[in-house]
């Protein structure tokens, strides 16, 4: 008889953290115990709280325990599950009131989260096809199977249902288009080529929630008419691949694949392709070249995938996050699915919540959420009491949001408005300690590397607008660098061919709008005010604070900080590297940086 | 390398091994349509990485222009032409760690290295990698050394990790 079940967190994070071996010493102790037959260890997909990890949660009671580690994870078993008391010191406690959480429901992370893309994730085994059945899993597919085709698509199109991967377009006329296009055969694909660095939702459905998608992709095809789905994922997450194929093998076996799926008489089975490394191909047209086993450069619109897609036949792509809403649209209903969010962007969003904030992790909210609900009720607000400077969404392809929009709802439309985009729904989370300038560089950066050279502009134009935001960072600015910037940026956009090339400029324009001033103290005045960009800062040694301890000239690699023991130090400016290491290690906040 | 191919897999029975496994593969996948990517993430794994030699084989087996073959391994990040380390260092640079302070482990690891992205140190043991996120964003900044991934990473954590890999 099983009296108790652990689920131990395994989400990239948690493993990262340690999870397996937290998990090997739960299992060590429950055998000492004599109680491995009542108590079942189950190894689960992300449960979003990153921070907090290793997770493991303690059903039936719920109990939420946090950061475990192999010196403190025996307690769970020998202290709650043999004595029956809660392990008080492995509760997650709340920073204001400094009051002990029992359950994931006593903590905001998760009380302010409507949880339906990530539904199953961090509560059922990923590996079992019968956990997730006992979710309502593949009952969508049955109903399907007893529509028509027509109804189908009806209902996604009521359900106002927008592209997850980062454009927002309406997946429903996007599925009505694939199966209103002659040519055959058609195919199904999803893009897994989570390409945007900071988002990593796509990635926990995928290790987590899997059959979420197989099943979504088989209401695919039934309702465009196609017979195969191509999966593709990007190579730099092998678990989520290995997960995957191992769901697609179950999905055979229990015939919610293959030949004649539940007796309907439909053929349906789906191939998985590995990227390669190339962000390029999160962009429909290169993936699909990349599917068809050729260089990721894409091809201009129209013709849409929808007409002429895989091998030019027509082809239905979304985007992960997409097709894990679908099947709880057709159980629930299109008004379902319209009851949380804004009526343009109905449903919910998916957040990686990155960078600066106390809470970091994975996060779905109902369309219209504000930025303030996001990063301080949910994100327990910046570390180290630092303020709050800005929210980059959309990745390389994606502006900011500044203090100013901090109570805007966000949805597909309203940050457009602003200059950004949704995206795939990495948020970036910076502080007043991170420069603007020096960020959108980095972006630019990335997509200089990126570009796959096809359209000129793009390879070309980004690496221009590259060297002038490298000649800013350096202190070489010009003054008439930021009309530069913007003519360049605009005749990118206006030129290139793909989505890569058309948004690259954009992390430029959009910090040049909220902090030109930053830029201008770049080019003007020399400085750098976040103290982020080398060349642009100086180390000293205030004399009144040096106590001569020695620390920072030990630490210092290149021998430019001198002095003798108990006597005040000094950096010789002509040998610095601006390394900032003396920076870290003064105990005595003797360094300055200006 | 004035011998063809054929002799010196005759003359070298661990080169002839890594070709048939190779080949296993190819006859498996060879009638799926597109296979060619999929083909050479294969042979990466068995050859470690892909030469000429290999290139050429692969076109031929798939009855493909070796210049499509080599268009796609050029393309793709993830394809090496040149022999890795016994270790991959990976240094995450995706937005979440760059903001966290990736730039600065990076910099630590190039220093004590003494490589930079893309190359191998003297001794192959080691390989550095630059990647743009991996999806540990939560525990920025983010190194992996194979298949282990390190979270909330230092310049000098780094550095003492770097000793566990000979």
């Amino acid at each position: 008889m099983i009296r108790n079940q652990l689920l131990i967190c395994a989400g990239g994070a948690c493993i990262t953290s340690g999870e397996k071996s937290v998990k090997d010493v739960l299992v060590e102790e429950l055998a000492r115990n004599g109680i491995q037959d009542e108590v079942q260890i189950i190894e689960t997909g992300c449960m979003g709280a990153c921070d907090l990890g290793p997770i493991v949660v303690v059903y039936p009671e719920g109990t939420f325990y946090q950061k475990v580690n192999v010196q403190n994870a025996g307690l769970i078993v020998n202290e709650h599950l043999v004595k029956g008391r809660t392990v008080g010191g492995l509760l997650y406690t709340e920073p204001t009131s400094e009051r002990k959480a029992q359950t994931s429901g006593d903590i905001p992370f998760y009380t302010r989260q409507v949880k339906r893309v990530l539904r199953n994730c961090g509560v059922i085994d990923p590996l079992s096809i019968e956990e997730y059945i006992a979710r309502d899993g593949y009952f969508a597919l049955g109903k399907a199977l007893e529509m028509t085709p027509d109804e189908i698509i009806k209902t996604v199109q009521d359900s106002g249902l927008r592209g997850r991967g980062g454009a927002g377009f309406s997946t429903g006329i996007k599925w009505k288009a694939t199966k209103d296009a002659t040519g055959s055969p058609k195919y199904v694909v999803c893009n897994g080529d989570e390409g945007d660095p900071g988002a990593f939702m796509d990635r926990s459905v995928l290790e987590g929630d899997p059959h979420s998608v197989i099943e979504a992709m088989v209401i695919a095809g039934f309702a465009i008419g196609a017979a195969t789905g191509y999966m593709y994922v990007r190579a730099e997450y092998p678990l989520a691949i290995e997960r995957f194929e191992y769901a697609i093998g179950k999905a055979r076996e229990y015939g919610f694949l293959g030949k004649n799926i539940l007796n309907s008489g439909f053929d349906f089975d789906i191939e998985i392709r590995i990227g390669a490394g190339a962000f390029v191909c999160g962009e429909e047209t290169a993936l699909l070249r990349s599917i068809e086993g050729k260089r990721g450069t894409p091809s201009i619109k129209p013709p849409f995938p929808a007409q002429a897609g895989l091998w030019g036949k027509p082809t239905l792509i979304n985007n992960v996050e997409t097709y894990a809403n679908i099947a709880p649209i057709l159980i629930n209903g299109a008004d379902w699915f319209r009851s949380v969010g804004t009526s343009k962007s109905p449903g919910t969003k998916v957040f990686a919540l990155v960078g600066k904030v106390q809470n970091t992790g994975l996060v779905e909210v109902p369309m219209g959420t504000t930025l303030r609900e996001l990063v301080f009720d949910i994100g327990g607000g910046i570390r180290d009491g630092k303020k709050f400077k800005a929210a980059q969404t959309g990745g390389p392809s994606g502006g900011v949001i500044t203090a100013d929009y901090l109570d805007m709802p966000i949805d597909f439309d309203t940050v457009k408005e602003i200059g950004t985009i949704m995206g795939s729904g990495g948020l970036v989370i910076l502080d007043e300690d991170n420069c603007m300038v020096d960020v959108a560089k980095f972006y630019l950066g990335f997509t200089v590397d990126e570009s796959c050279g096809k359209c000129t502009p793009c390879r070309e134009g980004t690496r221009q607008m590259y060297h002038i935001m490298e000649r800013i960072c350096d202190g070489k600015g010009q003054h008439s660098d930021i009309e530069r910037l913007s003519k360049l940026a605009n005749v990118i956009k206006d030129t290139s061919l793909c989505g890569l090339g058309q948004t690259a400029p954009n992390p430029v324009l959009s910090t040049i709008r909220f902090f030109e001033d930053e830029y201008r103290a770049h080019i003007e005045d020399k400085k750098c005010p976040a103290h982020v960009c080398k060349h642009l800062l100086t180390y000293s040694i205030n004399p009144d604070k040096c106590v001569g301890c020695t620390a920072c000239a030990r630490q210092c690699l290149v021998h430019a900080i001198t002095g003798e023991v108990k006597k005040i130090h000094v950096i010789d400016q002509s040998k610095c590297t601006k390394c900032g290491s003396c920076y870290e290690i003064c105990r005595f906040s003797a360094i300055r940086k200006e | 390398m004035s011998m063809n191919l054929e002799d010196r897999l005759n003359e070298n029975p661990e080169l002839k091994k890594q070709f048939d496994e190779l080949d296993v593969y190819i006859d498996e996948k060879a009638s799926q349509q597109g296979s060619l990517i999929n083909v050479m993430h294969r042979a990466q794994e068995i050859f470690g990485y892909l030469p000429d030699d290999v290139l050429y084989y692969v076109a031929k087996r798939l009855n493909v222009p070796r210049s499509t073959v080599y268009g796609v391994v050029t393309f793709y990040h993830f394809f090496s032409r040149v022999p890795k380390g016994r270790h991959t260092v990976s240094v995450c640079l995706g937005t979440a760690c760059y903001v966290r302070g990736g730039s600065t482990v990076y910099d630590r690891v190039m220093k004590t290295l003494g490589i930079k992205a893309g190359e191998t140190s003297q001794d192959r043991r080691f390989t550095l990698d630059l990647v743009r996120c991996v999806g540990a964003c939560g525990l920025a900044p983010v190194v992996v050394i194979d298949k282990d991934t390190y979270g909330r990473m230092t310049p000098d954590k780094v550095v003492t990790l770097l000793n566990k890999y000979a």
